[in-house]
C-alpha cells in the first residue's frame, strides 16, 4: 500500500511548507520561552555556585541577600569563622546600580550599564564571593579601585569605570556571572563597595559633623580625643549584606547553620534553601508568566493545525467520497489525516528548533535550550497535532460514499 | 436459474426515502437483468429514480424491499444485506462517474493501482495489473502523469481502467459521457463494450446523452419508479481509426 498522506503532502507541498514555517516560528517562540525560564533557573544556580558558599548568613528574619535586602555588622564574620565546621567565612555586599565608562579623556560616557556591584573580601585566593573562572585578566588582589566585570557588560581589560565617586580599572573579565535579575556583575573590593553602598553625600556628612560638634557630651574640651573618634566612627561603614560561609569537608550544613540561627540571632540558609528562595520565590512570578505564554502558544498552535488540516480535508471531500466508494477503510482515511497533521507538526518542530537555536544567543538574558525541553516540545507538538486533526477526521468520516455518485 | 446468473439481477426493488407524510417512493418495484459481457442503457427523465437505483446497486444506500444479485451473489434480499459493503464495493463493483474523480495527488498509474492495493495486493503486482489495463485502454503512455495533466477523454479512460482493475463482475457508469464531445463519447462506449466482452463484465450505463443512446442493444427506461425494457438500436460502429 502506498502512503496516501505522503503523496498528498508531496502534491501540495507548498501549503505544507508554508504552514509548517508559520507553525515553526510559533514553536520556536515556545521553545525560547521555555529556554528563558531555564536560563533564569540556571542563572540562579550559577549565581549560587559562583558565590562559592555552602551557607548564606544574613540579617535575622530576612531572605537576603538576593531576594530581600539584608544588612549585617561587618565584624560578625570573625565569630562565624571561629565556629565548628566552618572553613571560611567572608563578607559580601550586593548592590544593583548604573555604572559609567570613563573615556580616555576623563569624561564619563553617556550610556551607562546596569550592573550588580559585588563587594568581595580581599582575603586571598579562594575567598567566597570571587568569580570562579576568568575569561581574561586576573582576580582582584589590591585593596582598592580594581574591578572584575562580567563579559556581558562589554567592558575590556584596562577600561575604567565610575561607580559613585570612584574610578575603577577593569583587571579581569568573568563569564556567566549575573544576578538573579540577569544583570551582569562587577566585582570590586569590599571596602570600596561598602563605601559605594553606604556612602552619604557630602552635605549629609557636613550636617552630621555639625550635629556631633554641637553635642556637648561628645564635644567635651576635657576629653579632646573624643570628638574625632566619634566622627571617624560615624564616617565608617560597618555593614555588609551577607556572610558567605564555606564548610569544612565532611560537616553537615544544617548542623552548622543551627547554632548560627540560635546563638547569633541571624538567618542562615543552606544551598537547597537558597535555591528554593531564588527559584521558587524570586522567579516564581516570571515562571507563571512564561507558563501562561506556553499555554496560549499551545492553544494557538493547536488552532492553526486544526484549521489547516480541516481546510485541507474539506478541500478533498469529493476525493474522500470516491476513496470510500471504492472501498477505502475509514481507518485508512483517518490515518491519512493524522499523518498529515503529524507531518505538519514535524516540519513545524524542525523549523522551530532551528530558529530557536539561531536566535537564542541574540537574547539579552541567558536562554538555555535544554534537549529534554525539545523532546517535551516534540511530544507536545505531536499530541497537539493528533488532537487537532480530530475535527477533520470527524468531518471526513461523516462524508457519505453516496456523494460520489451524485444526484 | 436466477442465482447462477453472473451478471446483475434485480427483482421487485423498492426504495422509499423518509417516513410518513414526507416519504418519497423513488423505486416502486424495479426489475432488471444484465448478462455478463452486456452493456445496457438506463434512461429516464430527471427525478425518475436513476441515481437511486445506481446507489442501491452500488451498495451505498439500502433498498426498502426486493432482491439484488451481483456476480452470482445475493447482496440484498428483503431487508437482509451483505455485511461488508466496503469489500463488496471494492471487489464486485467498478464505478465510473460523470466526472472522472481521479485522486489528484496520485499519478495515473497509482490511481488505478490503488484498488488492488486496497484489496491487499503488493504494490508491484498492483501496478503491473494497472499498467496492463492502461495499455488496453491506450493511456499507458500517461502512466506517470498527474491526472490534471490529462485531457478529459484520457481522464475518463483512466477512470474506466480504475473501475475494471479489480475485475469486478459489474460496472456502474453514471453519465460517463456527459462532459465529452460526440466522438469521445462514442469512444468511451466502445471501450466499455470491448472491456465488457473481454472481462465478462455486466455494465449499466445511466445516461440521457442522445449521442450514445442509439448504441445500446437493450435499454431500460425508468419512469415513475418503474423500469420498462425496450430494444435499442445497437448502432455502435466499429472504431473509426483515431481515438479520443
Ligand atoms: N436522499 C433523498 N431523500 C429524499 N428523497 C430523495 C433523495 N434522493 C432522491 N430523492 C427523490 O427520489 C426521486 C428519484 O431521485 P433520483 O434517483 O435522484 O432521480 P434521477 O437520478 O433519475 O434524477 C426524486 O423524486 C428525488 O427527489
Ligand atoms: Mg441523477
Amino acid at each position: 500500500m502506498i502512503s496516501l498522506a505522503g503523496r498528498d503532502i508531496l502534491h501540495a507541498w507548498g501549503k505544507f511548507v508554508f504552514t509548517g514555517l508559520g507553525l515553526g516560528l510559533l514553536i520556536g517562540v515556545t521553545l525560547t520561552m521555555a529556554g528563558v525560564y531555564r536560563g533564569m533557573v540556571d542563572d540562579a544556580k550559577v549565581l549560587l555556585d559562583n558565590s562559592g558558599a555552602d551557607l548564606w548568613v544574613v540579617q535575622q528574619d530576612t531572605q537576603g541577600p538576593y531576594a530581600e535586602s539584608s544588612s549585617l555588622d561587618a565584624d560578625l564574620y570573625r565569630s562565624i569563622r571561629a565556629m565548628p565546621g566552618v572553613a571560611r567565612a567572608a563578607n559580601v555586599t550586593y548592590l544593583t546600580m548604573q555604572i559609567r565608562r570613563v573615556l580616555p579623556g576623563g569624561q564619563t560616557s553617556g550610556n551607562d550599564v546596569r550592573a550588580m556591584i559585588v563587594g568581595v573580601a580581599a582575603d586571598g585566593p579562594g575567598t567566597p564571593g570571587h568569580p570562579r573562572f576568568l575569561l581574561a585578566g586576573r582576580q582582584l588582589v589590591r585593596g582598592h579601585y580594581e574591578a572584575v566585570a562580567d563579559v556581558s557588560t562589554g567592558l575590556q581589560l584596562g577600561e575604567r569605570i565610575r561607580i559613585r565617586r570612584q574610578v575603577y580599572t577593569v583587571v579581569g573579565v568573568s563569564r556567566r556571572t549575573v544576578s538573579s535579575g540577569g544583570d551582569p556583575m562587577v566585582f570590586i573590593p569590599l571596602k570600596d563597595a561598602q563605601q559605594a553602598q553606604f556612602l552619604k553625600d557630602n552635605d549629609a556628612i557636613v550636617r552630621q559633623r555639625t550635629r556631633t560638634e554641637r553635642n556637648p557630651v561628645l564635644n567635651n574640651p576635657a576629653q579632646p580625643g573624643l570628638l574625632p573618634a566619634v566622627q571617624a566612627l560615624q564616617d565608617s561603614y560597618p555593614y555588609v549584606n551577607a556572610i558567605l560561609v564555606q564548610l569544612a569537608p565532611g560537616s553537615d550544613p544544617d548542623n552548622v547553620a543551627e547554632p548560627i540561627r540560635r546563638w547569633k540571632r541571624l538567618s542562615a540558609y543552606t544551598r537547597p534553601q537558597m535555591e528554593e528562595i531564588l527559584v521558587a520565590k524570586l522567579i516564581a512570578t516570571s515562571a507563571r508568566q512564561i507558563g501562561m505564554f506556553l499555554v496560549i502558544l499551545a492553544i494557538v498552535s493547536a488552532a492553526i493545525v486544526a484549521f489547516i488540516i480541516y481546510t485541507l480535508t474539506m478541500g478533498k471531500i469529493r476525493e474522500i467520497a470516491v476513496l470510500k466508494l471504492i472501498g477505502t477503510r475509514n481507518r485508512t482515511i483517518a490515518a491519512m489525516i493524522v499523518q498529515q497533521a503529524v507531518a505538519l507538526g514535524l516540519i513545524g518542530f524542525v523549523v522551530g528548533k532551528t530558529v530557536a537555536t539561531f536566535w537564542a544567543p541574540a537574547f539579552p538574558k541567558y536562554v538555555l535550550l535544554e534537549p529534554a525541553d525539545a523532546v517535551r516540545g516534540l511530544v507536545a507538538v505531536m499530541v497537539i497535532c493528533i488532537v487537532a486533526s480530530a475535527l477533520a477526521i470527524r468531518a471526513a468520516l461523516k462524508i457519505d460514499p453516496a456523494e460520489a455518485i451524485g444526484g | 436459474m436466477a442465482d447462477t446468473h453472473n451478471g446483475i439481477i434485480i427483482e421487485g426493488l423498492r426504495k422509499r426515502y423518509g417516513q410518513g407524510d414526507t416519504a418519497v417512493d423513488a423505486l416502486k418495484g424495479v426489475n432488471l437483468r444484465v448478462a455478463p459481457g452486456e452493456v445496457v442503457g438506463l434512461i429516464g427523465p430527471s427525478g425518475s429514480g436513476k441515481s437511486t437505483l445506481l446507489k442501491c446497486l452500488g451498495a451505498v444506500i439500502e433498498p426498502s424491499a426486493g432482491r439484488m444479485t451481483l456476480g452470482g451473489k445475493v447482496i440484498y434480499d428483503q431487508g437482509w444485506q451483505v455485511a461488508d459493503l466496503r469489500a463488496l464495493r471494492r471487489d464486485q463493483i467498478g464505478f465510473v462517474f460523470q466526472a472522472p474523480y481521479l485522486i489528484p495527488f496520485l499519478d495515473v498509474l497509482d490511481n488505478v493501482a490503488l484498488l488492488p492495493m486496497l484489496a491487499g495486493q503488493p504494490n508491484a503486482q498492483a501496478r503491473q495489473q494497472a499498467l496492463q489495463l492502461l495499455q488496453a485502454l491506450d493511456v499507458a503512455h500517461r502512466a506517470s502523469a498527474m491526472p490534471t495533466r490529462l485531457s478529459g477523454g484520457e481522464q475518463q479512460r483512466v477512470a474506466i481502467a480504475r473501475a475494471l482493475v479489480n475485475r469486478p463482475p459489474v460496472i456502474l457508469a453514471d453519465e460517463p459521457t456527459a462532459p465529452l464531445d460526440s466522438e469521445r463519447a462514442l469512444a468511451v462506449i466502445r471501450i466499455l463494450n470491448q472491456m465488457a466482452q473481454q472481462f465478462h463484465t455486466a455494465v449499466i450505463v445511466v445516461t440521457h446523452d442522445e449521442k450514445i443512446i442509439p448504441t445500446f442493444k437493450r435499454i431500460y427506461q425508468i419512469r415513475d419508479g418503474q423500469t420498462h425494457e425496450q430494444p435499442g438500436q445497437a448502432a455502435l460502429t466499429p472504431e473509426p481509426g483515431a481515438s479520443a
